[in-house]
């Protein structure tokens, strides 16, 4: 009996041969499919776009660029400006991206450096990601009813002291950019948490182990390794965060004021282009609703703006710091 | 709570049914089929409005009538847009909106009220006072924190907190804002040559915007040092305080139904044939200062001649047997005068 392997092999099928037709359809089918998937996106933000421009043309041919500079909103006299909104929603979403990115990275930096034992990091890392579960507007009712409470004692006693710095220039009635930008950095928290925490985790463990070797400290490792290594990670964190705190509409419309006002004050009432949207949608009239297109369009604009110059500076830190690939 | 509004209902029918013999109001023809009514506009007099729609509703269950509470402007512009059967303001029309009205309009004031201005100092107990001057200013932003002098002045037993005053204001047209505003016009010269009056206004001070009345009480409500003008039902309804304003007499009154009752009485007796008259600054030495009478809009003439009786006929009981669910509900029911008045434009109605 002569054992013949492989022929036994080419029967059952398990040695690989030539591509049949089959084969190449379907790889050609994914080909497309895949390219198809990429441009529909582009297609669908080409749409939005068009669809906004449109609906906001007579808008911005009566207003034209005085739209983006002056304050007033008013339906009756058909007067509409965006200043205040405009500054709100980036004062906010600055504020926002200070704390929580620093929280953020905070956390990124203490889950991934072999501060805590690996499970225990697991575990954090679920719960922080568990945030990003909760639905917008019950950070807003939370907001209204524990943070604004909590909030208005330390407010209005640093307003008494030291009413005379712009920034604690009025007491916090209730709702107020103070609460809203709280709100916002707790919302943006995980988005920057988690993605530093990749970022950091992606970095070979040789390098850290290098970098002992050399003789730094644990904190010098940190800071002048690690962060450096990780750093397109961590601005793309920032960036996603930022682009979140400037879009975020519910808990920003129950907790910020909706008050036409630009103030340095952190405890005054303001107003953000998502929550003018979001309050002044149901109800408007025509007119109102070309304003309020404008007003989209300027929202996106900024986003797209945002997101270009958080790209270029990630590329910027890849050719600093990182080898390329 | 259905318990409540079933005996309330059954209360007020037992009422019309007694009144009805007493007096006998201009009962135009009842509608014959099913008609169906659709009105938008003012979220002052709304939950009057609901209630009569509830009570007429059960007594002539074949008309049924809808109303979206959009505020005075919204109400207007939908009228004229021709997409409601009626639209109601508390700022009634301008000669230009009338004038647009293909169909004609006819005002017909269906209610009143006082507005308060209620206020949110939670460690201020007592009643405080503004003169007039006074609260033109804080309205103006002039005076910016709640110890200050003036109102200290006016107030000499209440220790008053160094808060920021924050204005709530209504973010919606509406005639609420137009009543205040146009008082705020009568009292103070500055007013009246700077934000002047107009169902949206561009608020001097520190202002939060919220919609409808409901939303202006409830964001008094939640937050400190703010102040704003609130229909009186709502601000009572949430318990609110409310400021003990100086009228035009020089005397410091609180606002109360009985108040509001006997100021409108007393300074309606001027009414013009279109029945449009704003009451900015009304005489004697008990009345309450700021007043507000509130129109349905109805159209001059209506192609469908069951919505036509349908309407009319609703309008009409409002004016007559409706007035007395006012005041359960917290408003103020037209003089029997201006009432009568009212009726006679609703006849008119082609």
């Amino acid at each position: 009996m002569v054992s013949r392997p492989f022929e036994n092999l080419v029967q059952s099928g398990s040695v690989s041969g030539p591509p049949s037709g089959g084969d190449y359809a379907l790889d050609r089918g994914f080909r497309y499919l895949a390219w198809a998937s990429a441009a529909l996106i582009l297609a669908l933000v080409a749409y939005i776009v068009i669809e906004i421009g449109s609906k906001a043309l007579p808008a911005i041919a009566q207003y034209g660029l005085g739209f983006l500079t002056s304050s007033e909103w008013n339906v009756q006299t058909g007067q509409f400006g965006i200043l205040p909104q405009i500054w709100g929603t980036l004062y906010s979403s600055l504020l926002a991206l200070l704390l929580g990115g620093l929280f953020g990275i905070g956390i990124g930096i203490f889950l991934t450096q072999d501060f805590l034992p690996p499970r225990l990091a697991a575990t954090f890392r679920t719960i922080i990601e568990l945030l990003a579960a909760i639905p917008s507007v019950v950070f807003g009712l939370w907001g209204i009813y524990v943070l604004i409470p909590l909030l208005r004692p330390v407010a209005n006693w640093l307003h008494e002291v030291a009413g005379g710095i712009p920034f604690f220039s009025t007491s916090l009635s209730g709702p107020g950019l103070a609460p809203a930008a709280l709100v916002l950095a707790i919302m943006i928290l995980p988005t920057v948490a988690s993605i530093s925490v990749d970022a950091l985790r992606q970095i070979p463990y040789k390098v850290k182990e290098a970098a002992y070797g050399m003789g730094t400290t644990r904190w010098e490792a940190i800071l002048k390794v690690m962060l450096p290594t990780a750093s397109s990670g961590i601005l793309a964190a920032l960036v996603l965060g930022f682009g979140r705190a400037l879009g975020e509409t519910m808990a920003l419309a129950m907790l910020i004021g909706n008050s036409n006002q630009i103030s340095l004050s952190l405890f005054a009432p303001a107003n953000t282009l998502a929550a003018l949207l979001a309050s002044s949608f149901p109800e408007a009239g025509p007119v109102e609703i070309q304003a309020l297109m404008y007003a989209a369009l300027a929202l996106l604009t900024i986003t797209l703006i945002v997101n270009a110059v958080g790209l270029a500076v990630m590329k910027l830190a890849t050719r600093k710091f990182e080898v390329e690939r | 709570m259905v318990m409540r509004i079933l005996l309330a209902a059954a209360v007020s029918l037992a009422g019309m049914a007694s009144l009805a013999s007493a007096q006998t109001p201009t009962i135009t023809p009842t509608p014959a089929g099913p008609v169906k009514l659709h009105g938008a506009g003012a979220t002052f007099p709304a939950p009057l409005y609901q209630k009569w729609i509830e009570v007429y509703g059960k007594a002539q269950p074949a008309v049924q009538i809808d109303y979206d509470v959009v505020g005075s402007g919204e109400g207007v512009k939908r009228f004229l847009a021709n997409t409601v059967d009626f639209g109601a303001s508390d700022s009634a029309m301008s000669d230009e909106q009338i004038n647009q009205a293909k169909a004609g309009a006819t005002l017909v004031p269906a209610t009143a009220s006082i507005l308060a201005l209620a206020y949110n100092l939670p460690d201020v107990t007592g009643a405080l006072k503004l003169s007039r001057a006074v609260y033109a200013d804080i309205f103006l932003g002039k005076i910016r924190h709640w110890n200050d002098p003036r109102i200290q002045a006016l107030n000499p037993d209440l220790k008053l907190p160094k808060q920021v005053i924050t204005l709530v204001a209504r973010q919606d047209g509406s005639g609420t804002t137009y009543a205040m505003s146009n008082h705020l016009s009568a009292v103070s010269e500055e007013w009246r040559k700077g934000p002047g009056t107009g169902t949206t206004i561009n608020w001097p001070g520190v202002t939060m915007t919220a919609r409808g009345n409901e939303g202006v009480a409830g964001r008094i409500k939640r937050s400190w040092g703010s102040f704003g003008y609130v229909e009186y039902g709502f601000a009572k309804r949430l318990g609110l305080p409310m400021i003990h304003l100086e009228n035009k007499a020089g005397h410091y009154v609180e606002p109360s139904f009985e108040r509001g009752q006997a100021t409108l009485a007393a300074n309606i007796d001027k009414i013009p044939a279109n029945l449009r008259v704003f009451i900015s600054d009304p005489d004697g030495e008990k009345a309450y200062p700021i007043i507000s009478l509130s129109w349905l809009l109805l159209h001059g003439q209506y192609a469908d001649q069951g919505k036509r009786d349908a309407i009319k006929s609703f309008v009409s009981w409002a004016l007559a047997d409706g007035q007395q669910l006012s005041e359960a509900e917290g408003y103020i029911p037209l003089p029997d005068a201006v009432a009568t008045l009212a009726r006679a434009a609703v006849d008119r109605v082609q």
